[in-house]
């Protein structure tokens, strides 16, 4: 089937995927179990990507003036702190797809993610390029795949006429150009937009939003870990010298012991 | 199942991307293992010259799928066609390098398979019947080992990971690809200035920082990049210069920037934060130039000069000059 396209006179549903993250300055420990990470001290926050996917969703929202924009995650009850600091942005509902464990395989999210989003009004879905914990890259075409949606990932910059995207993207060296048609993923790239914070008048209105929270059925892992480890020490390196008349022992150091001149 | 291995090249310009022919090597070393055959899929129009790359590149098996409408790479389109020819050769495994088109691909390509997929791999095998990879995670701070639970296995290379190899020249087949209907097309690729080296495929990284205190003092950075010659260099900055404008977003490395490892790498005036190493901590060699003794970067620096920027730097671009024109 193929789906409905976006008339360019009808408000937006959209739907922004958002996940809970270790910080970006975490320093990552090994668990007992040796195929995790130890949560210990961790602290959490919105996945920084997430924030351009936000921020965009809301853009759309208010230049269309109309439609809705619902964010969505699958993770811990904790992250109904997230989710309540996006609807304080300006998201207007929130659903936390609940599950305990990490959430590590993407074929396993995006199986619960694109099962729920089916079961709402969606014309959009906006996503970050990345969760910087798993680093996996790969959920917003894999739900566009599941959608029947077009995609266009890691965007940097987005424009919306006649029911089309036009979206430029980095590539090796290059800038592409590429038109996507409606119903559509779009995966946002740092530089899109520059994220709005919640302000207090925000946070008050958040605490009367909904904010649904469904038990997730996690089917059975596609990419089961087997172990984690910390990548080896950089050997000790030395200071040189101070100061510009230390440019010639650098350059010896560079042509005798790194080899690289 | 058959142990048949698909590898799917990125055709830009009539020509096979190098990661591409690293990507097949990698095939080959996995098949010699379970017996299977690496089966080389150019998609697109313009095949032959890509082809013929491929003949050579270590491949048991040539096809392209040929379909003017994929002349320029559509997401959805691609997809299609990719897992049509995964599930026509009945493959095991369907490989592809971990770039801007292999992120965006690949993924719909597993979905389409209903499998999983595993990216930005590092180290691939096959034993005991099941194929495992590492990947690095939270940027590179840790690493995972992962064994496929579902068939075929899906997986994106790093880059500059795995070396090329050749190989007896292997027969090419055409086949007509079905399109469909598409969603999302490349209109328009539009080249960065031709003297420029990508981030990331540069042999050395010149990055500067705060510590360069205004925007036009990158001159100096981008001086010392250029004394390496053309086409050896590039520049990159911490996330802090970037944020303030000094830079594009294209060259910020670390965490939620690009993530290099050329063979040189210079950090002048950037402290070091954690988000900043992630970015560069699998640098083959590492020099840093801060005026702080105790700054976080000279920790994972092989060589470090203590002194002001705006000493040093020129003094060192001076002397790599010479040092190239001995050469
Ligand atoms: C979610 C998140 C993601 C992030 N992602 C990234 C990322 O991808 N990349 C990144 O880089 N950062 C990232 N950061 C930011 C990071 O935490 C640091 O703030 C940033 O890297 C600092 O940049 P800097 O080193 O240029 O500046 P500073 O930390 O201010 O360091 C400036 C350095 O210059 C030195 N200096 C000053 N004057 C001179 C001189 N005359 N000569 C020589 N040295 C001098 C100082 O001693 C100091 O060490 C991220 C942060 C967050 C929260
Ligand atoms: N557990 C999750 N819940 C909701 N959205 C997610 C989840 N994991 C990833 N995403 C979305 O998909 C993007 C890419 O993530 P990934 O493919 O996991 O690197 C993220 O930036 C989020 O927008």
């Amino acid at each position: 089937m193929r789906p409905s396209c976006h008339n360019p006179q009808d408000p937006m549903d959209i739907v922004v995927c958002v996940k809970r993250v270790p910080t970006s300055d975490t320093a990552v420990k090994i668990a007992a179990d040796g195929k995790s990470f130890d949560p210990a001290g961790v602290q959490y926050e919105l996945n920084a990507y997430d924030e351009f996917a936000i921020e965009q969703a809301l853009q759309i929202k208010e230049k269309l003036g109309a439609g809705s924009v619902t964010v969505v995650t699958l993770g811990p009850k904790d992250a109904q702190k997230e989710l309540r600091d996006a609807l304080a942005r300006g998201a207007d509902k929130a659903v936390l797809l609940v599950t305990d464990k990490w959430v590590f395989d993407s074929w396993s999210a995006a199986t619960v993610l694109a099962n729920w989003i089916k079961t709402v009004p969606c014309q959009l879905v906006l996503c970050g390029r990345q969760a910087i914990d798993a680093d996996n890259n790969q959920l917003p075409p894999r739900l566009a795949a599941m959608l029947g949606f077009g995609c266009v990932t890691e965007v940097g910059k987005l424009e919306l006429a006649d029911g089309v995207f036009t979206a430029e993207r980095d590539i090796e060296g290059a800038r592409e150009v590429v038109t996507c048609r409606t119903p559509a993923v779009i995966s946002c790239q740092k530089g899109l937009n520059a994220p709005r914070f919640a302000n207090l008048k925000g946070i008050m209105a958040a605490k009367k939003k909904p904010l649904d929270e469904v038990q997730a059925a996690m089917p059975e892992a596609a990419m089961v870990i087997e172990s984690m480890s910390l990548p080896p020490a950089r050997a000790a390196g030395r200071i040189v010298g101070n100061g510009a008349d230390a440019v010639p022992a650098l350059i010896a150091a560079l042509r005798n012991e790194a080899k690289v001149l | 199942m058959s142990q048949n291995i698909l590898v799917v090249a990125e055709v830009r310009g009539g020509a096979v991307k190098r990661p591409s022919l690293e990507a097949v090597a990698a095939a080959t070393r996995l098949a010699a293992r379970n017996g299977g055959k690496v089966i080389a899929l150019a998609v697109g129009a313009d095949l032959d010259a890509a082809c013929a790359t491929l003949a050579t590149s270590g491949a048991h098996q040539v096809v392209a799928a040929e379909s003017a409408a994929l002349a320029k790479f559509s997401g959805d389109g691609n997809a299609r066609v990719v897992a049509e020819q995964a599930r026509a050769h009945g493959c095991g495994a369907v490989l592809m390098a971990h770039t801007a088109m292999g992120k965006d691909l690949l993924p719909r390509v597993a979905a389409l398979l209903d499998t999983g997929l595993v990216s930005d791999v590092v180290d691939v095998d096959f034993a005991n019947g099941a194929y495992t990879a590492r990947k690095p995670v939270f940027a590179g701070k840790a690493f995972v080992q992962v064994r496929a639970a579902r068939s075929p296995f899906v997986a994106t290379l790093r880059p500059n990971n795995f070396e090329p190899v050749t190989g007896a020249a292997a027969p090419v087949s055409k086949v007509a690809a079905q399109a469909g209907d598409l969603m999302s097309v490349v209109k328009e690729i539009i080249a960065a200035a031709s003297d420029k080296v990508p981030l990331q495929e540069a042999k050395v990284v010149v990055a500067g920082g705060r510590g360069l205190k205004e925007p036009q003092h990158f001159k100096l950075i981008e001086d010392l990049a250029a004394a390496f010659g053309p086409g050896v260099a590039a520049v990159g900055a911490s996330r802090a210069v970037v944020d303030a404008g000094w830079r594009p977003h294209g060259e910020q490395v670390g965490q939620t920037g690009k993530v290099v490892a050329p063979p040189l790498y210079f950090a002048i005036g950037i402290s070091g934060a954690i988000q900043h190493l992630a970015g560069m901590r699998t640098a083959r060699t590492i020099v840093a130039i801060n005026k702080d003794p105790e700054a976080p970067i000279f920790k994972v620096a092989d060589f470090g000069i203590v002194g002001d920027a705006f000493e040093v730097v020129p003094a060192l671009t001076e002397a790599i000059r010479q040092a190239m024109a001995a050469r």
